[in-house]
C-alpha cells in the first residue's frame, strides 16, 4: 500500500559491500522504486537497482552528427554559396580544408550533448529533494552509504518495509519527511 | 626516506598512501579549501602573480591604445613572441587532457591524484594563449568578422580555407569541452563542500555549483557514462588541437615549416611541455600542503618517465629536421637547417637542444627521478627548451627565406617581455586562486580508489 505522508524509508550502511547486498536483496523482494545514495561510483549498485538507461550515448551520437552536419554545412553554404572568393587558387569547394572544422563542430556538439544531456536527465540541477531532510544524510558525500525505498512504491508498507530493512545489516533506519 | 621511496614504485603499491578512510581523504582535501587562511608562500605567490597580471594589463592597455608596432614585429618576422607564446601555452594545456582523458581510457588509476588540478591548468593556459592571437590582432574588436561566421552587415563571411580559421575553431572547441569536462568532474566535490561547510554563504554557493548532486546511484550510473564519453572526444580533440596548431606553420611554404612531420611532433612536444608543467606545479604543492599520501613517488616517477617518451619523440623530430633537409637536397631546407645552427640565432638553437634533448635524457636514471631536485632542474629545462622550440620554428624561419633581399632580424621589445611574463603571472594568480576556492584532488575518485571501496560479493548461501 502506498503511503504519501512521507518520502520513502532510509537506511544507513557503513560500507559499500553492505548496500550492494541490501539493494539486490530489496530488488529481490519485490521493491522496484527505489534508490541507493553513495559518496563515489559504483558499478555493481546500477546493476543491483536493475538500472539501465541507454539515451545518453545515443544523444551524444545524436549531437555528434548535427555537430559534423552543421560544421560542414555552414563552410559549404559560406565559401561555395554566399561568399565565394578565390584564395590561394584552391577551388571554392575545397573540402579536405572543410574537415578539421567539421571535426572541431562535431567534437563540441558531442561534449555539449554528454554534459547537458547528463545533467538533463539527471534531472538536475535540483536544489531541493526530500532525501536531503533525513538527518545525518550529509554523510552521503562523505564516508555512508544510504539505501531508500520510496512511499511511491506499491509495497510500500511503513511497518514492513522498515522491518525487512532493519534486518538487511542497516546501521540506522529513518523515515525521510516529504 | 629512500625506501619508502622504493617501496611506493612497486606496480603493486597502492596509489594512495596506506591507512587513510573515506572520511579521511575527504576531510583532508577539504579542509585546504574550507580554512580562513592560507599558508604564507600563497600569499606571496598569488600577490607575485597579481602583479604581474597587473602589468599584464598595462602592456596590453598601451598596445591597443598604440598598435603592435610597440612590438618587435616587422617584415618579414610578422608573428614573433604572440605566435610562440600561443603554440607554447596551449601545449602545456595538452598534459591536462591527456591526463583526464586518455590516462583514463588507458585504465591509468594513477592519474586520480593529478587529473584536478592538471585540468585546471590546461584552462588557464588556454586562456593565457587565446589571448595572444587576439591582441596581435592589434584591435581584436575589428576581428570578430573574419574569425567568427555571423552575418554582418558588410555581407562578408571567414575564409575556411585558411588554417587560421582552424585554429579559431579548434582552440574555442578545445577551451569549451577542457571547461565541461573540469566542471563535471567537479560537480559531486561540490556537493561534498557544500555538505561538510558551516559557513552558511559558502553552503549556498557550493550547494548551488552542486546543482544539488544527492550521489544517487541512477545519477552515477549517468555521470560515469558521460564522464567515459566525454573522455573519449576530448582525446581525439586534443590530438586534432596541437595538429591544427602545427597546420599554421605546414600549409605555409616557408622552408622549415612546410614539413609533414609537425603535427606528430607538435603534439609530442605538447604533451612533453604539458608534464614538464604539472610536474613544476605538483612538486611545489604537495610540499606546500602537504599532499604526500596522494601524490606520491610513484605517481611524480610515473610522469617523469611520460616526459622522458615524450622528450625522445620530440629530439627524434629535430633529428629528422636536419635529416630530411639535407635528404631533400633542396637548398632552401638545407641552408634552414645550417642558418638554424650557425646563423645568428645559433645559441638558441644549442640551448633548445641542450634543454629538450640532452637534460631530459637524466630521466633514464631513477635516482635522478626520485630525487626531486634535481628533476625539478630537468622540468625547468624543458619548460625553457619547450618555448625556445617555438622561438626557433617561428623565427628562424622567417627571418631568411628565399631571397636574401627580404632577409631580417627579429628582438622581442621590452613590451614583449611585459605581455609574455605578465601571462606567466596571470597563470600563476589563476593556479593559486584555484587551489583556495576549489579541491585540487577530485576527492570522490580518490574515495573510490580506496581499497575499501571495492565491492566484497557476500558468500554464496
Amino acid at each position: 500500500m502506498a503511503d504519501t505522508a512521507i518520502y520513502g524509508l532510509m537506511a544507513e550502511f557503513q560500507d559499500p559491500s553492505a548496500l550492494v547486498e541490501a539493494t539486490r536483496r530489496a530488488v529481490d523482494a519485490g521493491y522496484r522504486k527505489l534508490d541507493a545514495y553513495t559518496p563515489f561510483p559504483i558499478e555493481e549498485l546500477a546493476e543491483a537497482l536493475r538500472f539501465r538507461d541507454r539515451r545518453l550515448p545515443l544523444l551524444v551520437l545524436a549531437g555528434g552528427i548535427v555537430g559534423g552536419l552543421s560544421g560542414f554545412g555552414l563552410q559549404y553554404w559560406i565559401n561555395v554559396i554566399n561568399y565565394p572568393l578565390i584564395a590561394g587558387g584552391k577551388p571554392y569547394f575545397a573540402w579536405p580544408n572543410f574537415i578539421p572544422v567539421t571535426f572541431e563542430m562535431t567534437i563540441l556538439f558531442a561534449a555539449l550533448a554528454a554534459v547537458f544531456g547528463m545533467i538533463g536527465l539527471n534531472g538536475l540541477p535540483l536544489l531541493y529533494h526530500p532525501v536531503f531532510n533525513a538527518p545525518g544524510f550529509a554523510l552521503a558525500s562523505r564516508d555512508r552509504f544510504f539505501l531508500v525505498i520510496e512511499a511511491s512504491d506499491p509495497k510500500f508498507d511503513r511497518h514492513a518495509t522498515g522491518e525487512m530493512l532493519r534486518g538487511l545489516t542497516a546501521h540506522e533506519v529513518v523515515e525521510v519527511a516529504n | 626516506m629512500n625506501e619508502t621511496r622504493s617501496s611506493q614504485l612497486s606496480p603493486q603499491a597502492p596509489i594512495i598512501a596506506p591507512g587513510h578512510t573515506f572520511g579521511s581523504v575527504t576531510d583532508k582535501i577539504s579542509s585546504i579549501v574550507l580554512t580562513k587562511s592560507a599558508p604564507i608562500p600563497w600569499y606571496v605567490a598569488a600577490f607575485i602573480g597579481f602583479l604581474c597580471t597587473m602589468m599584464l594589463f598595462y602592456a596590453i592597455t598601451y598596445l591597443l591604445l598604440k598598435g603592435v608596432g610597440i612590438w618587435g614585429v616587422n617584415i618579414p618576422i610578422g608573428w614573433g613572441f604572440a605566435i610562440i607564446n600561443l603554440v607554447w601555452w596551449i601545449g602545456i594545456g595538452h598534459a591536462g587532457t591527456l591526463i583526464s582523458a586518455i590516462l583514463l581510457l588507458l585504465n591509468q588509476k594513477w592519474r586520480t591524484s593529478i587529473n584536478r588540478f592538471a585540468e585546471a591548468m590546461t584552462i588557464f593556459a588556454v586562456m593565457c594563449a587565446a589571448l595572444f592571437p587576439l591582441i596581435h590582432t592589434g584591435r581584436p574588436w575589428l576581428a570578430w568578422y573574419w574569425l567568427l561566421p555571423y552575418p554582418n552587415t558588410m555581407g562578408v563571411w571567414p575564409q575556411f580555407r585558411s588554417p587560421l580559421i582552424w585554429d579559431v575553431f579548434a582552440i574555442s572547441t578545445y577551451a569549451t569541452v577542457s571547461v565541461l569536462f573540469w566542471l563535471v568532474g567537479l560537480i559531486p566535490d561540490m556537493a561534498t563542500l557544500r555538505d561538510k561547510t558551516v559557513h552558511p554563504l559558502l553552503k549556498k554557493v557550493y550547494g548551488v555549483a552542486a546543482l544539488g548532486w544527492r550521489g544517487s546511484a541512477k545519477h552515477w550510473s549517468r555521470y560515469e557514462t558521460a564522464y567515459l564519453l566525454l573522455a573519449g572526444l576530448a582525446t581525439p580533440l586534443v590530438i586534432s588541437v596541437h595538429s591544427v596548431i602545427s597546420f599554421d606553420f605546414t600549409i605555409g611554404i616557408i622552408p622549415g615549416w612546410h614539413s609533414t612531420i609537425f603535427p606528430p611532433y607538435f603534439v609530442a612536444g605538447a604533451i612533453y611541455a604539458g608534464f614538464a608543467m604539472v610536474l613544476t606545479l605538483a612538486i611545489p604543492l604537495r610540499a606546500l600542503y602537504g599532499l604526500h599520501d596522494f601524490i606520491t613517488m610513484r605517481h611524480i616517477d610515473n610522469m617523469a618517465k611520460v616526459m622522458l617518451v615524450t622528450g625522445l619523440i620530440v629530439f627524434y623530430g629535430y633529428n629528422m629536421e636536419a635529416f630530411f633537409a639535407w635528404y631533400s637536397a633542396n637548398q632552401y631546407e638545407t641552408f634552414m637547417v645550417w642558418n638554424r645552427m650557425t646563423g645568428p640565432y645559433w645559441p638558441i638553437y644549442w640551448s633548445l637542444i641542450f634543454c629538450n634533448g640532452v637534460a631530459p635524457q637524466l630521466l633514464w636514471f631513477k635516482k635522478v627521478r626520485l630525487n626531486l631536485k634535481s628533476l625539478y632542474a630537468v622540468t625547468m629545462a624543458v619548460n625553457v627548451g619547450m618555448w625556445l622550440e617555438r622561438f626557433v620554428i617561428v623565427v628562424t624561419s622567417l627571418h631568411r627565406d628565399f631571397v636574401p633581399s627580404s632577409w631580417g632580424m627579429y628582438y622581442p621589445t621590452r613590451w614583449d617581455w611585459m605581455t609574455f611574463i605578465g601571462t606567466l603571472g596571470m597563470f600563476v594568480m589563476l593556479m593559486f586562486l584555484f587551489v583556495r576556492v576549489l579541491p585540487m584532488i577530485s576527492i570522490f575518485e580518490v574515495r573510490a580508489l580506496l581499497p575499501q571501496a571495492k565491492v566484497k560479493e557476500a558468500p554464496a548461501e
